[in-house]
């Protein structure tokens, strides 16, 4: 390994959106007037810092000695021989500190928040991971922190909120629409809107308006350089395929870039199928919604024929998210990267065997992928390579496995609780 | 036919010719209901509203403060359509020869068709669009649209558009500019921003549209304040709020609306 690794990889050439900030048809940036000079702010300071040496040298440092990178890349073979027997590898996101990738961009957006004077940072989140990055970055760099979490999320995710209170940050509960994500984003954007002198949005995924989409992703980059350089080193060849799960498509972007120009790679996105495309209870926006404009930007979204955003649906709070990016948008249009959708059954199904063949539990979102894994080698069969994105730790998701898999040893305390979220979720509805 | 832009322009000319201020009141569609919206934008206008702004709710209001977040909820509960919406104008328009706008998120426009959308507005009557998440970098489409069904497009400027940006936006826009008065969203507010003065100052020196002032006005000493400095006050929130507060009883709504178009009225006539 060099001494001075370089974790820090932004755009290539060539794969910077347009200008205006659009992936072909997908992108550019439906804000408020209100807005537009901070998020104008946000891309010029971004500029800046990619040219200037001790900004990487920071995020180098930092991801080196706070993160732990680089981050392992793990064979599975007992997981492995339910895929068709293909081998398979794991690029271990999960072990980074907080436990998940969402550390990569958080410690870059934090370094950009100081740089430009802000005092304040507000973050959504779905599952708690993208909040419980952000808090502890705001805890390591003294920066004040309020996290907007949907009050469905917060139950299911209990964990996390705890764990955000305990770094300092103050958790919001969002009772407004459907009470997931998409409506924590809603009130982000309010209090941005209201706060935005001293305030940084630190967004948590490849969505938003432009910059956010090549920002996020550039920070993301290195998980699919590492994997790449990795596999290469330990199999001497390139994968068959890439696979990622996608929610607002963060890790999948990180890992897809780097294999844009290895033509052969397949680019494999799981989206969540919740209880199946085909009952309307998903998340599944590229293979089931219309382009349309959400959070800034235009991309695929689910929505009705009069533009109404469609509540989605998904076991796993990080995916259960009626947008996504637009760079997949434009990556599902060109037929680079291909997308399919997996359901929480089958996702928790994979969760259960990557646990029990190689004791490693993998978080929910993270099991969409491992499920569409072992479908694609399958179809593939045994000489196929196929290196997964483990985007995150089990650990938060213990709570909603235990109720699925009924590992709890008494019921009474678990029907309360399920009785208390079906209560919200009807609310909501 | 072609939209009512003119009709638009006449009314806040007849404004300036009173020295007053023109008074634009904000209501969504289909809240109560489609019914009892279309009887609370008449009774705004009875009231002494010169300008009405329907808004069309939207699943993920995120300019919209609690209140308008719980009627645009009201409505789409209770089914309300673009037809609605339109017919709202519609009627509105009928019944009382007023100018009449739409102001909507950009998505449910993009979705419907921005030619249907732009021609079916126009046909109901209306006078224009205030699209407050299109940015004018975006708008090109939406404006060749407008021009041609004889609608205003009207932009929002905020206290942290820089001056050179102001200049593009009033350059874009038609009808009036709508300024925001403070930094956040929609909403009553114990005292407009104080940006609110430089920012109508800023704007004029860039355009010969009328300024018209919006976010956190809900009474007339706060519309005679604004009514001051700006060629419009712009109110929204406290006649939603009203409606909330009457709880069901829609001609107690809509006696609340009406008194207080006719407080907010004598306010613009003050110019404390």
């Amino acid at each position: 390994m060099p001494e001075k690794p370089d974790f820090f990889l932004p755009d290539p050439e060539g794969l910077s959106p347009s200008p205006e900030g659009y992936f072909g048809a997908f992108g550019g940036k439906f804000i408020p007037e209100a807005l537009v000079a901070a998020v104008d702010e946000v891309a010029a300071e971004y500029e800046k810092a990619k040219a200037d040496p001790a900004f990487a040298a920071e995020l180098n440092e930092l991801m080196a000695n706070y993160t732990g990178r680089p981050s392992a890349l793990t064979e599975v073979p007992r997981f492995a021989e339910q895929a068709g027997g293909a081998r398979v590898f794991l690029k271990r996101e999960d072990l980074n500190h907080t436990g998940s990738h969402k550390i990569n961009n958080v410690l870059g957006q934090a370094l950009l928040t100081r740089r430009m004077g802000k005092t304040r940072v507000i973050a959504e989140t779905g599952a708690g991971q993208h909040g419980v990055a952000t808090a502890t970055a705001c805890a390591l760099f003294g920066l004040e922190c309020t996290i907007y979490m949907g009050e469905v999320d917060t139950k299911r995710q209990a964990l996390n909120v705890a764990r955000m209170r305990m770094l300092g940050a103050e958790v919001v509960s969002v009772t407004s629409g459907s009470r997931t994500l998409k409506d924590a984003i809603n009130e982000a954007f309010r209090d941005w809107v209201a706060n935005v002198d001293r305030t940084h949005y630190l967004f948590g995924t490849v969505a938003g308006p432009h910059p956010f989409p090549a920002l996020v992703r550039d920070f993301h980059r290195v998980i699919g350089v590492e994997a790449r350089r990795q596999l290469l080193e330990r199999t001497g060849r390139l994968p068959d395929a890439a696979v990622a799960c996608v929610g607002g498509g963060s890790n999948a972007m990180g890992l897809f870039h780097a294999f844009l120009p290895d033509a052969g790679v397949r680019l494999v996105g799981c989206e969540p199928a919740g209880h199946g495309v085909e009952t309307g209870e998903h998340a599944a926006t590229l293979t089931a919604g219309e382009p349309g404009i959400l959070h800034g930007s235009r991309s695929y979204v689910l929505q009705d024929d009069e533009g109404q955003i469609t509540e989605p649906y998904s076991i796993s709070a990080g995916l259960d998210y009626p947008g996504v990016g637009p760079e997949h948008a434009y990556l599902k249009d060109s037929g680079r990267a291909e997308y399919r959708a997996v359901t929480d059954d089958a996702a928790m199904q994979a969760l259960r065997l990557l646990s029990r063949t190689e004791g490693i539990i993998p978080a929910i979102e993270s099991a969409h992928a491992l499920a569409g894994a072992l479908d694609l080698g399958r179809e593939l069969g045994p000489d196929a390579l196929l290196l997964v994105n483990l985007s995150g730790r089990g650990d938060k998701d213990m709570d909603t496995a235990a109720r699925y898999f009924r590992l709890y040893d008494s019921d009474t305390e678990v029907a309360a609780d399920a009785a208390d979220i079906a209560e919200i979720e009807r609310d909501a509805k | 036919m072609s939209g009512t832009v003119e009709l638009l322009r006449e009314a806040l000319a007849t404004a300036k010719a009173e020295n007053r201020a023109a008074l634009i009141a904000y209501l969504p569609a289909g809240f109560p209901t489609v019914d009892g919206g279309i009887a609370a934008v008449k009774a705004v206008f009875d009231g002494g509203a010169d300008i009405v702004e329907v808004g069309l709710p939207h699943s993920d209001p995120v300019l919209d403060g609690p209140v308008i977040q719980t009627a645009d909820d009201i409505a789409l509960k209770n089914g309300v359509r673009i037809a609605d919406v339109l017919r709202t104008v519609r009627e509105a328009y009928e019944a009382t020869g007023k100018p009449l706008l739409v102001m909507t998120y950009w998505n449910p426009v993009d979705r419907y068709g921005v030619e249907r959308f732009a021609a079916e507005l126009a046909e109901a009557g209306g006078a224009g669009c205030i699209l407050p998440d299109l940015p004018v970098e975006e708008s090109a489409g939406w404006r060749a649209a407008a021009e041609r069904h004889g609608l205003a497009t009207v932009f929002v400027v905020a206290p942290s558009s820089r001056d050179e940006r102001l200049a593009k936006i009033t350059a874009a826009g038609s009808g009036f500019v709508y300024a925001a008065s403070l930094m956040g969203v929609t909403g009553t507010r114990a005292s407009v921003g104080e940006q609110a003065a430089g920012l109508v100052r800023r704007t004029r020196a860039t355009t010969d549209l009328p300024v018209c002032v919006g976010l956190g006005v809900s009474d007339a000493v706060q519309a005679a304040e604004v009514a001051a400095f700006a060629d419009g006050v712009i109110v929204g929130s406290a006649f939603v709020k009203r409606i909330l507060d009457a709880g069901g009883d829609e001609a107690a709504g809509l006696a609340a609306v009406r008194a207080l178009a006719a407080e907010l009225a004598e306010g613009v006539r003050k110019r404390a």
